[in-house]
C-alpha cells in the first residue's frame, strides 16, 4: 500500500509537471496577447513528432533542442503571417483562428506520418533505472521529465523577473500602448512570446511523447485537459496553473489505481441497493473507470463554488 | 407583414418541391437533403447562441445528443406501444435539449467570453466521458436503436420512405427558422445583441446579462435537441458519437463558415458543409484539411462568411455594376484555380503516399498519371501553386477597384 502510494505520488507528479509544461505556455499567451491558443495541445504534438523523427536523424540529444526550436518556428509564422491579421477581428476570430489550426495540424501531421501510432519509445540512452525503492525501480528518463520542468519554470521565473527582456513584455501585459511609445516593438515581443509559448508546448512534447501515446490523436485527448487545468488554476495565473496541474496529474493517477466504487462502499457502510436500481449502474462505475472525468468534474465544481479559479483575481 | 407571409410561403413551397427536382429525386439526394436539414437547425440554433448572442461554444453536440437520445429512447417506447406519432417524437428531443440547456447553462453562463467557451468545452468533454461509462442510456459504442416505422401511422403516412421523413425534417425546420426569427424579435432576443454587443450597458438599462444569456442558451439547447430528435427519427440509431466533440466543432465552422451576421448564414453554412463533407469524402481522404483550410480562409479574408459575400453580390447586382466585377473575376480565376489545384495536387500526393502506403507512388490526379517516386509531380505541383499565388496577388487590387466601383461608384 505505501509502495503504490509513493510511486502513484511520483507518477501524479511527473504527470502534473507536464500538465504545467503545457499550461504555462498557454497562461503565457494568454496573459501577454488575450489570445485563448486552441491549437497549443497540437504544438506539443508536434513537439512529440519532431523528436521522434530528428531523433531517427541525429540521435535524442540534439532532437532534445532542434523539436522546441522548430515548434517555437512554427509558433512565430503562425504569429506573424496568421493571428496579427485576424487581431483586428477580436478575440473571438483569434479563438476560432487557433481552433481550425488545430485541425489543420491534425491532418497535416495524418499527412506526414500516417494515422497509426508512431513506436516513439524512450530512447535507450535515457531508460536506466536510477533507483530502487521498495523492490520496485524508478526510470530515469522519469527524473529527467521532472527535471526539464523544473528547469524550465526555473528558466521562465528568471527571463521574467530578472532580465530586461522580461520585463518590457509584464510592462505590455498591461499597458502596450505605453511600452510601443517607449521604442519597444509590442508586436516583434508578441511574436517573441508566442514562439516561446509554442517551444515550451513542444518541449513538453518531445519529453511527455513517450509517456503518451504518439498518434494524430494525441492533441485532441489532451488539449481540453489542459484547458481545465488553465481554467481551474484561475485564467492568466502561473501559479494557479502549477497548483491546478499538480492537483489534477495526482488526483487522476491516484484515481487509476482505486479500484473501488460507490457500491463498495454502500456495502461497507451496509446502505443496501437493489438489484434493478436504476442507478446501480451509476454506482458501479470504478473510481478507475471514471478517472478520465474527474479533471472535467473538477472544473464544473470550481465554477460553481469559485467561477474565478484557484489564484483568480477577478471576474471577467 | 403581408410581405413576409408570402416569404415564408415561398420558402414552404420551396422545402416542399425540393425533392421532386430531377437530380434531387433519388433516394441518395433525399437522403442528403434530409441531413443538410437537420443540420440546418441545429445551426440556427447554434447561431442563436454566437451570432445573437456573442457566445462562442465548444459543446453544443452535448443538446444535440442528448435530445437524440430522448428521442429514441421515446421511439423505442412507441415501438413498444406508446401510441405517438413519429413527426411528434422530435419533441422529446427538444424537451430533453431544453431540461439539459437549463441545467447546464446555469452553470455555463455564468461567464461570457473566453471562459463560457472553456466551460463549454469542459461540459461537453465531461457529457461525452459519461456517455461511454453508462451504457444502459447511451448503450455504448453500437447506441440505441429503434424502428420509426413500428408506429401509429399519422396522416395515413407510415414513414418507411426518405420521402416521408425529409418533409417531417422540412416541416420542423420551417417552424425552427420561424421560431428562432420570431425570438430575435421579442424583447429578450433583442437584449441577446445588446448583451452580445456591450454587457455593461445592457445592465446600466436594468438589465442581467447573466439572465439573458441563460434563457438564449435555454431556447438554442431546445432547438439543438429538436435537431437531435429529427437525426435520431432519420437514422434510427443514436451513438454517443453524437454527443462528441467532432460534432460541435462541425457546428462551429457550418456557422461561421456560413457567417454569423445574418440569419441565413447558418443555414447557407449547413448546406455548404454538408454538401462538401459527403461530396469531397468520397474523393478524398483529406476532407477534414480541406474543411480547416477554408474555415481560416474565411476568418482571414472573408469574416462575414458566406452570406455576407452573397449579400454583397445582392448589392452589386442590383447597382447594376456586375459586368465590371465579373470582367475581374475572369481575371482572377485562372490564377485562383492554379494556386488550389498545385496545393491540393501536392497535398493529395502526401497524403495517398502516408495513408495508403499499399496503394504505391503511381496516381492520377486531376486526370493526369504521375509517379510520386519521381520528384517531378512535386515540383510541377509546386509551380503552378507559387505562379498561381503570385498572379492572384498582382491581380487582388484589381478586383477590389471594381468592388469598391460596383458598390461606392
Amino acid at each position: 500500500m505505501l509502495e503504490l502510494a509513493t510511486f502513484s505520488l511520483l507518477n501524479g507528479v511527473v504527470y502534473g509537471l507536464l500538465l504545467f509544461m503545457l499550461s504555462s505556455g498557454l497562461t503565457l499567451i494568454f496573459s501577454m496577447m488575450g489570445v485563448l491558443n486552441f491549437a497549443h495541445a497540437s504544438f506539443f504534438m508536434l513537439g512529440a513528432y519532431f523528436s521522434w523523427q530528428v531523433g531517427r536523424w541525429v540521435g535524442f540529444w540534439p532532437a532534445l533542442a532542434i523539436a522546441p526550436l522548430a515548434c517555437g518556428l512554427v509558433g512565430a509564422l503562425v504569429e506573424r503571417y496568421g493571428l496579427r491579421k485576424v487581431h483586428p477581428q477580436g478575440h473571438v476570430a483569434e479563438i476560432l483562428f487557433t481552433f481550425g489550426l488545430s485541425y489543420v495540424i491534425g491532418e497535416l501531421v495524418v499527412m506526414a506520418w500516417g494515422r497509426a501510432p508512431i513506436e516513439n519509445r524512450v530512447p535507450a540512452s535515457i531508460d536506466f533505472p536510477i533507483f530502487t525503492l521498495m523492490g520496485t525501480s524508478y526510470p530515469f528518463y522519469k527524473a529527467m521529465m521532472m527535471a526539464i520542468s523544473v528547469a524550465m519554470f526555473a528558466f521562465l521565473w528568471v527571463a521574467f523577473k530578472r532580465t530586461r527582456v522580461g520585463l518590457v513584455i509584464q510592462a505590455a501585459l498591461t499597458h502596450p500602448q505605453m511600452v510601443g511609445a517607449l521604442g519597444h516593438d509590442v508586436q516583434r515581443l508578441f511574436v517573441l512570446v508566442f514562439a516561446v509559448g509554442s517551444a515550451l508546448a513542444g518541449l513538453a512534447g518531445v519529453i511527455g511523447g513517450f509517456a503518451l501515446l504518439t498518434e494524430p490523436n494525441m492533441a485532441v485527448a489532451l488539449g481540453p485537459i489542459v484547458f481545465v487545468v488553465v481554467v481551474v488554476g484561475g485564467l492568466g495565473s502561473i501559479p494557479g496553473a502549477f497548483i491546478a496541474s499538480m492537483l489534477i496529474g495526482i488526483v487522476q493517477t491516484f484515481a487509476v489505481a482505486l479500484d473501488y466504487s460507490l457500491l463498495d462502499l454502500f456495502r461497507a457502510a451496509g446502505i443496501p441497493v437493489a438489484a434493478n436500481s436504476a442507478l446501480r449502474e451509476l454506482y458501479a462505475i470504478k473510481i478507475a473507470q471514471a478517472a478520465p472525468i474527474i479533471p472535467y468534474f473538477l472544473l464544473v465544481l470550481i465554477l460553481v463554488a469559485r467561477p474565478r479559479g484557484i489564484m483568480g483575481t477577478r471576474d471577467q | 407583414m403581408r410581405h413576409a407571409a408570402r416569404w415564408w410561403a415561398a420558402c414552404a413551397a420551396l422545402l416542399a418541391l425540393l425533392p421532386w427536382v430531377p437530380g434531387l429525386d433519388g433516394n441518395f439526394a433525399r437522403s442528403l437533403l434530409s441531413q443538410m436539414g437537420i443540420a440546418a437547425i441545429f445551426a440556427i440554433s447554434y447561431n442563436l447562441l454566437l451570432g445573437q448572442t456573442g457566445l462562442l461554444s465548444f459543446g453544443h453536440a452535448v443538446y444535440f445528443g442528448l435530445g437524440g437520445y430522448a428521442a429514441i429512447h421515446l421511439l423505442r417506447a412507441v415501438n413498444g406501444g406508446v401510441p405517438i406519432p413519429v413527426p411528434f417524437v422530435p419533441l422529446a428531443g427538444a424537451l430533453a435539449g431544453l431540461a439539459a440547456g437549463i441545467v447546464l447553462g446555469s452553470v455555463a453562463t455564468r461567464r461570457a467570453g473566453t471562459i463560457f467557451a472553456l466551460i463549454t468545452l469542459g461540459v461537453g468533454e465531461l457529457v461525452h466521458a459519461a456517455s461511454l461509462m453508462l451504457p444502459a442510456f447511451f448503450g455504448g459504442e453500437e447506441g440505441i436503436t429503434a424502428s420509426r416505422t413500428r408506429a401509429p401511422h399519422f396522416l395515413g403516412l407510415d414513414f418507411g420512405s426518405q420521402l416521408q421523413v425529409y418533409y417531417v425534417i422540412a416541416s420542423w425546420l420551417l417552424a425552427s427558422a420561424l421560431l428562432a426569427l420570431a425570438f430575435m424579435r421579442t424583447p429578450v432576443g433583442r437584449m441577446c445583441n445588446a448583451v452580445r454587443d456591450n454587457p455593461e450597458r445592457a445592465e446600466f438599462i436594468g438589465y442581467n446579462p447573466q439572465r439573458v444569456r441563460f434563457i438564449a442558451c435555454s431556447v438554442s439547447a431546445m432547438l439543438a435537441g429538436l435537431a437531435g430528435g429529427l437525426h435520431a427519427i432519420n437514422y434510427e440509431i443514436v451513438t454517443s458519437e453524437a454527443v462528441g466533440a467532432m460534432r460541435s466543432g462541425e457546428v462551429l465552422l457550418m456557422v461561421y463558415i456560413g457567417g454569423v451576421h445574418h440569419f441565413i448564414g447558418a443555414i447557407v453554412g449547413a448546406i455548404a458543409i454538408t454538401w462538401l463533407q459527403v461530396s469531397l469524402s468520397s474523393y478524398t481522404s483529406a476532407w477534414l484539411l480541406y474543411l480547416g483550410l477554408i474555415f481560416m480562409a474565411i476568418i482571414l479574408y472573408a469574416p462575414g462568411g458566406l452570406a455576407a459575400i452573397l449579400v454583397k453580390h445582392a448589392a452589386i447586382w442590383r447597382s447594376r455594376a456586375m459586368g465590371g466585377v465579373l470582367r475581374a473575376y475572369a481575371l482572377a480565376l485562372p490564377a485562383a484555380l492554379m494556386m488550389v489545384g498545385g496545393a491540393v495536387t501536392l497535398l493529395e500526393i502526401a497524403y495517398r503516399l502516408s495513408t495508403q502506403p499499399e496503394a504505391g507512388a503511381r496516381m492520377t490526379l486531376f486526370w493526369i498519371p504521375m509517379d510520386a517516386a519521381t520528384p517531378w509531380p512535386w515540383l510541377g505541383a509546386a509551380a503552378v501553386a507559387f505562379a498561381g499565388f503570385f498572379l492572384l496577388r498582382r491581380v487582388a487590387p484589381r478586383v477590389r477597384d471594381a468592388w469598391d466601383l460596383a458598390l461606392h461608384g
